[in-house]
């Protein structure tokens, strides 16, 4: 059986062999109270405000204290669940699976040659159902489970025809095979920690509770809404003014409409400035590829209403009846 | 249709239907899958479950249908309405039809029937010559070379199924669709769960649909030869370098070529690839997973030949074996401008004259609109 080392778990903290390993140790959330692990409280809060902040909190696994990084995420969860704010879970959530992405890609590389793959292939396919397997330089998954995510990007390097296929399987860098599975990644922490159940929190604890409740203010101070927008574009716009994080394909539909009604992109451009992985040039980049103005010079359209639903970014009200893209919003109606 | 014709049909279904159960049964799955029918002048029923061969026997000889279907799909309620049924996944379909192949045979055996007088030519005109109506309706009658161009499309998509995407020969079975074409079938666990737009980019790998020049080493600048593919690679990329360099001793200097021409170049190169090598399938057919697809054994109302499936698709000859509907003679008004082949016999050219004709070819001609029963 595979062994998971304590270093392991410094860098998968979500695994659920790290609860184990905490009640190994016999530590409990009231031990957990007392002054001596004040330090450990103070990372936990320090790695929530490094994720609300957009920024992917390091470890320098080397030199540092593995037990305190694996109990700084436990404390954070328990902060995060007492404060209840869930624009705060979220960003989190995203970038812990940033932070975790990070490890695994660098794991499935440095231990490509050393043929000890078994940890990172273990956590892909235990968490995700996608059995990943090695062949020479690369890593390969069947066909159907690189459909199953493939689809939600929109780069067309990551359609099935500009991929190396052979035999049913889809051949990828580790670089790639850690994208391919990003989503998920992040919906799972976020799973995780909203299955934790806290009751009651030591005192030690409550001040810094109080301070996640204030730093929370921060991303639910403006809400902008134009009543003429869709629905779904009313709530992708929403999710970024809380700057919380939008899927890539909930960016999609945000550049693509707005272009479509006659913005510019450096007058899209801000509206992105609150995602929690904000880059100005990326974000410049990305939204001139879409509109054309660089790339290979195709003009992206606004996704179908068809397309949105199977991605759930669709929230249909009574006025979309009869509409088959959101540009249609407030033109077409259903005929009486 | 007219009643005359619905009547000499139906019988020549129905007698079909009777004497061929040998060739009728429902598909593997029967009881999850989902049926519907049409009957001549009539709507489509659906959400009916038929669950073996007795039942689905049993409804041909009391409905006579036109056309029978059945999903690819498996649900847990196929007969409860669409959104209730409780999708749990689908075989994949191909529908490689010869219309739309571009096929440079097909204007010589098409037929534009007048809207107005039925008067029909073998010529797009603007005008009819005989009223001087301006609609016409187009009827087809494939060629020897529409079924030997649709079988080339079978055989490509057969060797991308099973050298790219890992299913199985005997996964795959081929259908000659009843009329134009060929349906293909590919049971594969694997692949059943795919949902639409999952489909949708499996279809465009089969295609070859969205293909862009980094996929096969050429960058917009700094190209070396060595991310070029090579003819020994799988995949597109192995089928495209076999096409692009055509022989060994020709890389070197094809390649020489690619690298002069640059990204645009080759773009257009790729454009043409797609032309000869991706399989032309109709992508809605294969994207669709609700879809009930015509049944197996099953008579195609637009021929009256039968979706038959092809042991041997080099040989099979639709013309012959899937032509299945009696022979006693029958006397209809036929108006076919051109001639036609089945069971190995000819038939036609009429114009507008009564003629005892067998049965399946008096069908054919109805089916077609090219003759009225009398």
């Amino acid at each position: 059986m595979l062994k998971i080392g304590v270093k392991d778990l410094a860098k998968y903290p979500f695994l659920t062999e790290a609860g184990e390993y905490l009640k190994n140790t016999g530590l409990n959330l009231e031990q957990l109270g007392h002054p001596d692990w004040q330090p450990i409280v103070e990372k936990a809060y320090g790695r929530i405000v490094v994720a609300s902040s957009g920024q992917i909190y390091g470890s320098d696994l080397e030199t540092l204290d593995n037990d305190s990084e694996l109990l700084s995420f436990i404390v954070a969860i328990i902060l995060l669940k007492s404060a209840g704010i869930a624009t705060l879970i979220r960003r989190f959530s995203l970038a812990e699976s940033r932070r975790a992405e990070r490890y695994l890609q660098q794991d499935l590389w440095v231990s490509r040659d050393k043929k000890n793959l078994e940890l990172p292939l273990k956590i892909i396919r235990d968490l995700f159902a996608v059995n990943v397997s090695i062949d020479n330089e690369d890593f390969v998954i069947k066909v159907p489970d690189y459909l199953r995510r493939a689809i939600h990007f929109h780069e067309k390097e990551w359609k099935l025809v500009n991929r190396r296929v052979t035999n049913g399987l889809v051949y990828l860098s580790a670089h790639e095979t850690v994208r391919l599975i990003r989503a998920e990644l992040g919906e799972y922490i976020n799973g995780r920690i909203q299955s934790v159940n806290v009751d009651s929190i030591p005192p030690s604890f409550r001040q810094r509770v109080e301070d996640l409740v204030s730093l929370a203010k921060k991303f639910s101070d403006t809400t902008y809404v134009s009543s003429e927008y869709p629905p779904c574009v009313k709530h992708g716009i929403e999710v970024l003014e809380k700057g919380e994080n939008l899927p890539h394909s909930g960016r999609f539909l945000l550049a693509t409409y707005l272009l479509s009604k006659g913005q510019t992109v450096d007058q899209i451009a801000p509206l992105f400035k609150n995602a929690p992985d904000y880059n100005e040039r990326t974000t410049k980049y990305q939204l001139d590829h879409i509109s054309g103005s660089s790339g290979g010079g195709t003009k992206y359209q606004c996704p179908s209403c068809d397309k949105l639903r199977s991605e759930s970014l669709c929230f249909a009200i009574p006025d979309c009846d009869g509409i088959i893209n959101p540009v249609q919003f407030g033109k077409k109606r259903k005929s009486p | 249709m007219n009643e005359k014709n619905v009547l000499l049909i139906e019988s020549a279904f129905k007698e079909y239907y009777f004497n061929r159960f040998d060739l009728i049964h429902v598909p593997q799955k029967a009881t999850q899958r989902e049926f519907g029918y049409q009957k001549f002048n009539s709507g489509m029923t659906r959400h009916l479950v038929v669950k073996n061969d007795k039942e689905l026997h049993l409804m041909l000889m009391k409905e006579v249908p036109s056309d029978v279907y059945c999903s690819n799909a498996y649900y847990t309620f196929p007969n409860l309405p669409m959104a209730e049924k409780d999708w749990k996944g689908a075989d994949l379909i191909f529908d490689i039809d010869a219309k739309d192949l571009a096929l440079p045979c097909r204007k010589d055996h098409t037929i534009f029937k007048c809207g107005s007088c039925n008067n029909s030519v073998t010529e797009l005109q603007s005008q009819c010559p005989k009223c001087g109506s301006g609609k016409f309706e187009t009827a087809s009658i494939s060629c020897k070379n529409c079924i030997t161009e649709s079988k080339k499309e079978v055989t490509k998509l057969v060797d991308i199924l099973t050298t790219d995407l890992n299913v199985k020969k005997e996964q795959i079975e081929t259908y000659f669709s009843g009329n134009e074409g060929f349906h293909v079938r590919v049971t594969n666990a694997d692949y059943e769960p795919l949902v639409s737009q999952e489909r949708a980019d499996l279809v465009d790998y089969i295609m070859f649909n969205g293909a862009i020049p980094e996929s096969f080493g050429i960058k917009r600048q700094d190209n070396s030869k060595s991310l070029l593919p090579t003819f020994e690679e799988k995949g597109w990329r192995g089928r495209v370098a076999r096409k692009l360099f055509s022989s060994k001793s020709k890389v070197p200097k094809v390649t020489r070529e690619i690298i002069a021409g640059g990204y645009s170049a080759f773009q257009v190169q790729l454009e043409e690839i797609k032309k000869t090598m991706g399989v032309r399938v109709d992508p809605k057919v294969t994207m669709d997973i609700h879809r009930i697809f015509r049944l197996e054994g099953s008579i195609n109302s637009k021929s009256g030949l039968v979706k038959l499936q092809c042991a041997d698709l080099d040989s099979f000859d639709p013309f012959l074996e899937a032509c299945l509907l009696g022979n006693d003679e029958v006397q209809i008004m036929a108006d076919c401008p051109l001639q036609i082949r089945l069971q190995n016999k000819k038939f036609g050219p009429y114009k507008n004259e009564i003629v005892s004709l067998p049965k399946y070819a008096a069908v054919y001609m109805l089916c077609k609109g090219l003759g009225n029963a009398i």
